[in-house]
């Protein structure tokens, strides 16, 4: 179990694949929800327990995109959660620092100068956030400023109006499009699964966002009904071990929202090991939507340390 | 070490993309310490537990650890007799008698106490018969209690199941099971017979009476009439003097086809009735249009199930030619991720071989593959030294004519044969003595139907494998069988109509 492992800042190579839309839809195929669901089930009933199971949350820290998305977001309320991105807890240094921290753009200045050389990387949200129902040209606009404002990261949202409609085309051009004017930032292309509407569903958007040049595929916005789940997340996965057994390209995942405690996030963990194996067990390859997660892993680690649980109050509120 | 290591390995599997040893889950065992096991076990006839005649007792050991549980009883032809006289005697003065809604209690209330003792009972199995935890825990105690509630329900509308008929019990009803599924085969067998009315002496499997036995003892705290089941153990000659005792009305058996037509010539000529639950050999059938990756799990659940130890297992895997090659690779990448070990381990996928006697049959079927020409692949995991283990195992480039594509292996090893055709699928998966069950993978409904109509077997199962619940029949076609268990359908063995 490699220390290093969790330590090391994220970093990216810069992706220059991109195939057509003939290419994911070749790929397409149904998925049985009743099987999916089983399995994802079976995997969430894996028990873990002592050094697997610290191990498995300090990974997870490691991997989680700690986000506040909201409209009353402020300068103070975004340098405080900064400070808890690279410092989780300020008492005990083994704890490692959060992968990213993710805001809407007009908030990037402000997490640029407070994460400054921590090797935390900035998540910016954009191209219509969460809808995605503007203008092509200013989905286009938002990425390039928000990669010039100092994003390392962008999380795009997908045209679900296109996707459903069947104009896959418009969809995989925009993502394509995103993608160029991310330049050297790291795309994250967001399904919005909840909206979708079915499995076989999930697997073609997963696809298309692949082709067309997605370094992640994320579930959700956090912002509709239903966000991540374990059976959705093990459909992206398996497009995700098809994908790189088709081009040879690993793509990341990013199950988000809903994900609130450790028990979840180490199911979410043993799919992914289970699925696509160690390879992907870094923060490079796989990330966690999530903001009052963080709180419960590290109550649940002070347990394993201390062999009690602490109240509430000794975990600060951000 | 009782493993593969006679075996020619023609191919060792590289852990998969899914199993590098970067994450080791730490051992997560089940308590064992709240199940009380007696050091020695006796008959259980008309309501007590008694020693047997033949003053002999057999050690019952853990597969998975080569260490004694305990010792149980053998009974010989004398103990036999004495059983069946208990359940002539109660099926006569109380059970027949007995107003259907007060069986129907007594029935009830074996369910109820199965899933109070769910944790022992399921700690018991694991530990008798090697299957993981996880499978005793979720699968094999529910269900057999699920059996019981089922049936419980049936005792007193038994004229709406068979409408205009007039409905009475057939008698003592002999019944053998099974090493594979113990405590669930016994319910299986009990909880229809005693819904109908009969009286019942059962026999566990040698290997595995432990759960039968601990049966026993919740029928003693149920306060069913002593006698109405008598719960005998012993291996196959107190099964045959069972078979042959002249008071027995009806006997049903779970086992091997062999067993199966001795009993059969045994019995005819004889006023008994037969139900007969044989072998297998089925086929699960993958169409290019299958949700795959779901298809390869209801592959892995349809051969590893319990180390395979399944009548009704799908071990041979016909594939459409189209998708052989992914689906030969996401096979390779999934048994890559089957953790084998302790069986006691709540993360254990396959556990241990029931007996040495079944790793040996399964060691030497594999042989025949490995020197037919069949391509062998195993998964590289590490088995314990103690104990009876067998690797996850399967064979590309199987011939139909093969020894693995004929016989029944009852172990963790899956053939691999291909298809162009559905017409040619059809062919092939009814081209077997047996006709116990078949998977169909397909996106298309209508040829699920077309192949459910055209295919030989008792059950089959349509993107889903393995999948019981007993409002369902369950039984064979030819060589795997005849009557149905499970469902309205299962009370028919045990009810005289007129």
């Amino acid at each position: 179990m490699s220390e290093q492992l969790i330590h090391s800042a994220p970093s990216f190579s810069p992706a220059l694949f991109r195939r057509s839309l003939g290419d994911a839809l070749e790929m397409v195929h149904g998925v049985d929800a009743v099987a999916v669901e089983e399995r994802a089930a079976s995997l969430a009933k894996r028990s873990l327990k002592k050094e697997a199971k610290v191990w498995g949350l300090n990974l997870a820290i490691s991997m989680i995109d700690l986000t506040t998305l909201e409209g009353k977001d402020t300068r103070g309320k975004v340098i405080a959660l900064c400070q808890k991105a690279m410092r989780p807890d300020p008492l005990d240094p083994t704890v490692p620092h959060v992968a990213a921290v993710c805001v809407y753009p007009a908030m990037i200045g402000f997490v640029k100068k407070a994460l400054a050389g921590s090797g935390v990387h900035i998540a910016s949200v954009a191209t219509g956030f969460p809808s995605g129902q503007t203008f092509g040209e200013i989905k286009v606009r938002e990425t390039r400023d928000a990669v010039a404002a100092g994003a390392d990261e962008i999380d795009m949202v997908i045209d679900r109006g296109a996707f459903l409609s069947g104009d896959y085309q418009k969809v995989f051009d925009e993502i394509a499009e995103v993608k160029e004017a991310c330049g050297p930032a790291h795309l994250k292309v967001i399904l919005e699964t909840g909206e979708l509407a079915n499995y076989d569903q999930v697997r073609k958007a997963s696809l298309i966002a692949m082709f067309a040049g997605g370094d992640f595929i994320k579930t959700s916005t956090g912002k509709v009904g239903v966000n991540a789940t374990l059976p959705v997340t093990l459909v992206m996965l398996e497009a995700i071990r098809d994908f790189y057994h088709a081009t040879g390209k690993k793509i990341g995942m990013k199950p988000a929202g809903g994900i609130a405690n450790a028990k979840l996030c180490l199911a979410y963990l043993v799919m992914l090991y289970e699925t696509l194996g160690g390879e992907w067990m870094n923060p490079d390859m796989f990330r966690f939507g999530a903001s009052s997660l963080l709180n419960d892993i590290l109550m649940q680690l002070k347990k394993e340390k201390s062999g009690a649980y602490q109240s509430g109050d000794y975990f600060t509120i951000d | 070490m009782a493993t593969t290591t006679d075996i020619e390995t023609r191919e060792r599997l590289t852990p998969g993309a899914a199993s590098s040893a970067l994450w080791d889950y730490a051992p997560s065992l089940e308590a064992t310490d709240h199940a009380k096991l007696a050091s020695r076990y006796n008959l259980f006839i008309g309501g007590k537990f008694v020693e047997p005649h033949s003053k002999r007792w057999f050690e019952t050991i853990n597969p998975a650890t080569e260490g004694t549980l305990a010792e149980v009883a053998e009974a010989d032809a004398e103990d036999v007799d004495r059983a069946v006289k208990e359940a002539r005697r109660a099926y006569d003065k109380s059970w027949r008698k007995l107003a259907a809604s007060e069986r129907a209690k007594y029935i009830f209330r074996i369910a109820r106490l199965i899933q109070e003792k769910s944790r022992a009972l399921a700690v018991v199995e694991t530990m008798n018969g090697g299957k993981p935890i996880k499978e005793s825990r979720d699968i094999d105690i529910p269900l057999a209690a699920a059996h019981f509630f089922y049936y419980a329900g049936w005792a007193d509308k038994l004229e709406y199941a068979f409408p205009n008929r007039n409905v009475a019990p057939v008698g003592v009803a002999g019944q053998i099971i099974p090493w594979n599924f113990p405590l669930l085969m016994a319910a299986w067998k009990i909880a229809p017979a005693l819904a109908a009315g009969n009286t019942v002496v059962l026999k566990p499997a040698e290997t595995t009476s432990l759960t039968a036995l601990l049966l026993a003892e919740i029928i003693q705290e149920a306060e069913l009439p002593p006698g109405v089941v008598n719960i005998i153990t012993g291996a196959g000659g107190t099964g045959a003097a069972l078979v042959n005792h002249t008071d027995v009305d009806k006997i049903a058996f779970t086992g091997s086809t062999e067993v199966g037509k001795r009993i059969q010539r045994a019995i005819s000529g004889s006023k008994k009735r037969l139900t007969l639950e044989l072998g297998g050999k089925a086929p699960n059938i993958v169409f290019e249009d299958a949700p795959l990756d779901q298809a390869i799990e209801g592959i892995i659940n349809g051969i590893y199930f319990n180390q395979g130890h399944v009548c009704c297992a799908g071990s041979r895997l016909f594939v459409q030619e189209s998708i052989v090659e992914p689906i030969i690779r996401k096979l390779r990448d999934r048994i890559g991720t089957l953790r084998v070990g302790n069986p006691l381990d709540k993360n254990t996928d396959v556990g241990a071989i029931n007996s040495r006697a079944q790793l040996e049959k399964i060691q030497e079927l594999v042989q025949s593959g490995v020197d037919e020409g069949a391509e062998m692949v195993q998964s590289k995991c590490s088995l314990p030294a103690r104990g009876f283990w067998f690797a996850p195992t399967f064979f590309t480039g199987v011939a139909q004519s093969y020894r693995i594509a004929q016989e029944e292996i009852f172990g963790p090893v899956l053939s691999v044969l291909t298809f162009r055709t559905p017409e040619e699928a059809i062919e092939k998966a009814n081209n077997t003595p047996y006709g116990l069950s078949a998977g169909v993978w397909t996106e298309k409904g209508s040829r699920i139907l077309k192949m459910a109509s055209k295919l030989r077997a008792g059950v089959i199962w349509a993107n889903t494998y393995n999948k019981f619940d007993p409002s369902s029949p369950f039984g064979g076609f030819k060589e795997s069988g005849f009557g149905r268990e499970g469902g309205m359908h299962g009370l028919s063995p045990y009810v005289r109509l007129s």
